[in-house]
């Protein structure tokens, strides 16, 4: 066991499965030679070889495209995409292609291919490199998509991602890649895709959340008065979610705030919130809220921390909602 | 450090790029082929003619959906350049793809239930015209979105280098081996940031990958030279990424496959990638909905006069051949060529009974083969249910 930050969390899963299965290759930008834009695949060109850890030439859509054709040939390729918003070049190949194979093959070709891309703001980068797209994905039927927000799940994540037969992609929140630290056991385990976790049980209230969020819930949570008992759920798997988590907690507290970065509208918080209403409506006692970022463009830095759902906010929603 | 790893850093790019042109070295190809060879191209090529024919038929029927571009007059690109390479040697190609599916072999009943959209389709009719797939004969897809296919052949060409490099074991369990991949695009696709992407990555890296230009003169209806800077010698593409550019004609099959498999012997052999610019021509309108105000019919007839199945029966059926005279008389007679005719009319006429027979899928099957559920009743999207195999494929 080591105290691990998600970054190294993640190079390690990377290491760990390159070591087991020779059929794993990175692929991307500057992930060779420099390690990759956040060092994410530091050392591992050194440990593996350049046959195996790839620098490639500035361009998505050959990257995925090329990844997709390893992946169909029984490749395990993990294709690094710098910044969530250079998945636009890249946006052609993986939900046209990649998502599709399976069903347009009827299953005789599989894409087992986990695109890695760094997501969310927080880190006073611009727009393109600050958004938060995973409801645009999980509304693309044919990928699984993922968001961890700790050291713990992103390595088990990331080794479940890579075995899994169909294209997963893996976002990694930036704003936690070295935030804080804890025990990453050093062997092989999985986080299975599909699972929620519950952080913190509850009677009186669900906070539903994933990536960066979940620990703003964290911090807001503690602001509430001591007689008050909520019950936070990191979704950690986007899509295929876990409903079945989400449903039965609201069932128990009757009351729901959900929490994401994204845009507010059609956002997965969204989602999550008719689902509730479909599975849960005799249950409960106040509608669901949603906190999210704005139906707007992600903002330079200077004004990133008001469009990110802060603890202050995410506190009143909350507030608001215990008192309805 | 392994060759595969040295490319890697970029010593593909500054290779030398082989032979400017394409000369069949010494005796021809062909030459080496036995007479059955040539009779089974031309089965082939008839085949996809009829296919074809009968697929304009249902489609104004309204039998066919979706939409439906059609390979008539280009039968011998698909048949000579799959006849070039190995059959577990990967291909993709574009949407025009029914003609790769037949030479590859794929069975026209298969072929013919996906263009009706019926479950003995090769894709259980769920995929259609555009997307002929066939896993067993190393088909890995016909693709709706114009030059996205290239990226997907240098991977799987990317693939099969690492494999015979590095892994030394196939996918499949047996021995690796030295492949290369087919990546056809039309001429429309040579403005698309996808191939030059490929191709750089290909040039880069060495990956045996040729991608072959299906060049038939139009981009749905837009003449080469009106969209395509460099039409008159588009080997000066391949040159500015370090590969192997060569020109070839694809009316004459024989000829196409002199020319052609000595440049797939090449790729192989170096693990190189390859650019053919392959001149062809295609008889009917790039969809079924097609005024072609872009072309006269002078124009078509005179392509036609040229036609690629006609030249191969008068070469098998001529007595004065270097074949004929070493067998002592032609290789087909008018009968034996009829006999071939009604035999490819009856194999499509039956998948064209067996397609109309067929079920269409039941509607459960909206929900199959999306992806491999990991949570069984955790989902929003229900368990994850497989679609029986096609006894077809």
């Amino acid at each position: 066991m080591a105290q691990l930050t998600l970054v190294q969390a993640i190079t390690a899963a990377l290491a760990h499965e390159m070591e087991r299965d020779d059929r794993v290759v990175c692929l991307g930008e500057d992930v060779g030679l420099n390690g990759g834009v956040f060092r994410v695949t530091e050392g591992l060109q050194k440990k593996f070889g350049p046959d195996r850890v790839i620098d490639t030439p500035l361009a998505e859509s050959g990257i995925m495209g090329t990844a997709i054709g390893l992946a169909m040939a029984g490749m395990r390729p993990i294709p690094e995409i710098q910044f969530e918003g250079f998945l636009g070049p890249a946006y052609d190949q993986l939900t046209n292609h990649a998502a599709r194979y399976r069903t347009r093959t009827r299953g005789a070709i599989t894409v087992p291919m986990v695109v890695r891309v760094p997501v969310g703001g927080g880190i006073h980068a611009p727009e393109l490199h600050s958004d938060s797209p995973e409801a645009i994905y999980a509304h693309t039927p044919g990928l699984k998509v993922v968001m961890p927000s700790t050291p713990f799940d992103a390595k088990g994540l990331l080794l479940a991602a890579i075995r899994d037969p169909d294209p997963v992609v893996f976002f990694e929140p930036k704003r936690v890649y070295r935030s804080f630290r804890e025990e990453v056991p050093d062997g092989d385990y999985e986080v299975p895709i599909g699972q929620a976790k519950v952080v913190s049980e509850g009677t009186d209230i669900t906070v539903v959340s994933w990536g960066a969020p979940v620990h703003d819930c964290l911090k807001a949570l503690d602001t509430l008065p001591e007689d008050v008992s909520a019950e936070l759920i990191d979704l950690r798997t986007i899509y295929p979610y876990d409903a079945d988590t989400v449903a039965a907690s609201v069932e128990k507290t009757g009351r729901c705030v959900v929490v994401c970065e994204a845009p507010r509208t059609a956002s997965m918080a969204s989602e999550i919130a008719t689902m509730i209403q479909e599975r849960c409506f005799l249950h409960l006692k106040a509608p669901v809220q949603r906190v999210t970022g704005f139906d707007t463009v992600m903002p330079y830095y200077k004004l990133e921390l008001q469009y990110i759902p802060d603890a202050p906010r995410i506190a009143e929603a909350v507030t608001q909602t215990l008192a309805y | 450090m392994t060759t595969m790893a040295k490319d890697m850093h970029g010593a593909g790019a500054m290779k030398d790029q082989g032979p400017g042109k394409a000369q069949p070295a010494g005796t021809p190809a062909s030459d080496l082929l036995p007479d059955q060879t040539l009779v089974k191209w031309l089965r082939d090529m008839l085949l996809i003619r009829e296919f074809e024919m009968r697929c304009a038929q249902s489609y104004q029927q309204a039998k066919i959906g979706g939409f439906c571009h059609l390979y008539t007059g280009q039968e011998a690109v698909a048949v000579g350049t799959i006849a070039s390479v190995e059959h577990d040697d990967p291909i993709v190609t574009a949407y025009r793809d029914h003609g790769h599916a037949l030479a590859r072999g794929m069975s026209p009943a298969a072929c013919m239930a996906e263009m009706y959209g019926k479950v003995t389709g090769c894709a259980k009719g769920k995929g259609g015209s555009m997307h002929m797939f066939d896993r067993p004969n190393w088909l890995f897809g016909g693709h709706g979105i114009v030059g996205a296919q290239t990226p997907l052949g240098t991977g799987l060409a990317f693939a099969a280098r690492y494999e015979w490099e590095v892994l030394g074991a196939s996918v499949d369990g047996g021995p690796a081996k030295k492949k290369v991949s087919l990546a056809y695009l039309g001429d429309g696709a040579l403005n698309q940031g996808a191939l030059h992407e490929a191709m750089n990555l290909a040039g880069l890296y060495s990956i045996p990958v040729i991608y072959i230009v299906e060049n038939n003169g139009y981009s749905m209806g837009t003449a080469i030279d009106r969209g395509t800077t460099m039409a008159h010698d588009l080997r000066k593409k391949a040159d500015a990424y370090g590969i192997r550019g060569e020109i070839i004609d694809g009316f004459d099959v024989v000829s196409l496959y002199d020319h052609f498999k000595p440049v797939v012997d090449w790729c192989r052999a170096e693990q190189r990638p390859a650019f053919i610019d392959l001149k062809t021509y295609r008889y009917l309108g790039h969809s079924m909905s097609d005024p072609q105000k872009y072309r006269t019919k002078d124009e078509v007839e005179a392509f036609k006069g040229k036609d690629s199945i006609d030249a191969l029966a008068s070469r098998l059926m001529s007595a004065d051949s270097p074949r004929a005279k070493k067998r002592g008389g032609p290789i087909l007679d008018e009968a034996a060529l009829q006999a071939l005719q009604a035999e490819v009319r009856e194999e499509v006429r039956r998948a064209v009974d067996e397609a109309e027979a067929a079920p269409t899928p039941d509607a459960a099957e909206l929900y199959t083969d999306v992806f491999l559920n990991p949570q069984p009743n955790l989902s929003p999207s229900g368990d994850y249910t497989h679609g029986s195999r096609n006894p077809l494929l």
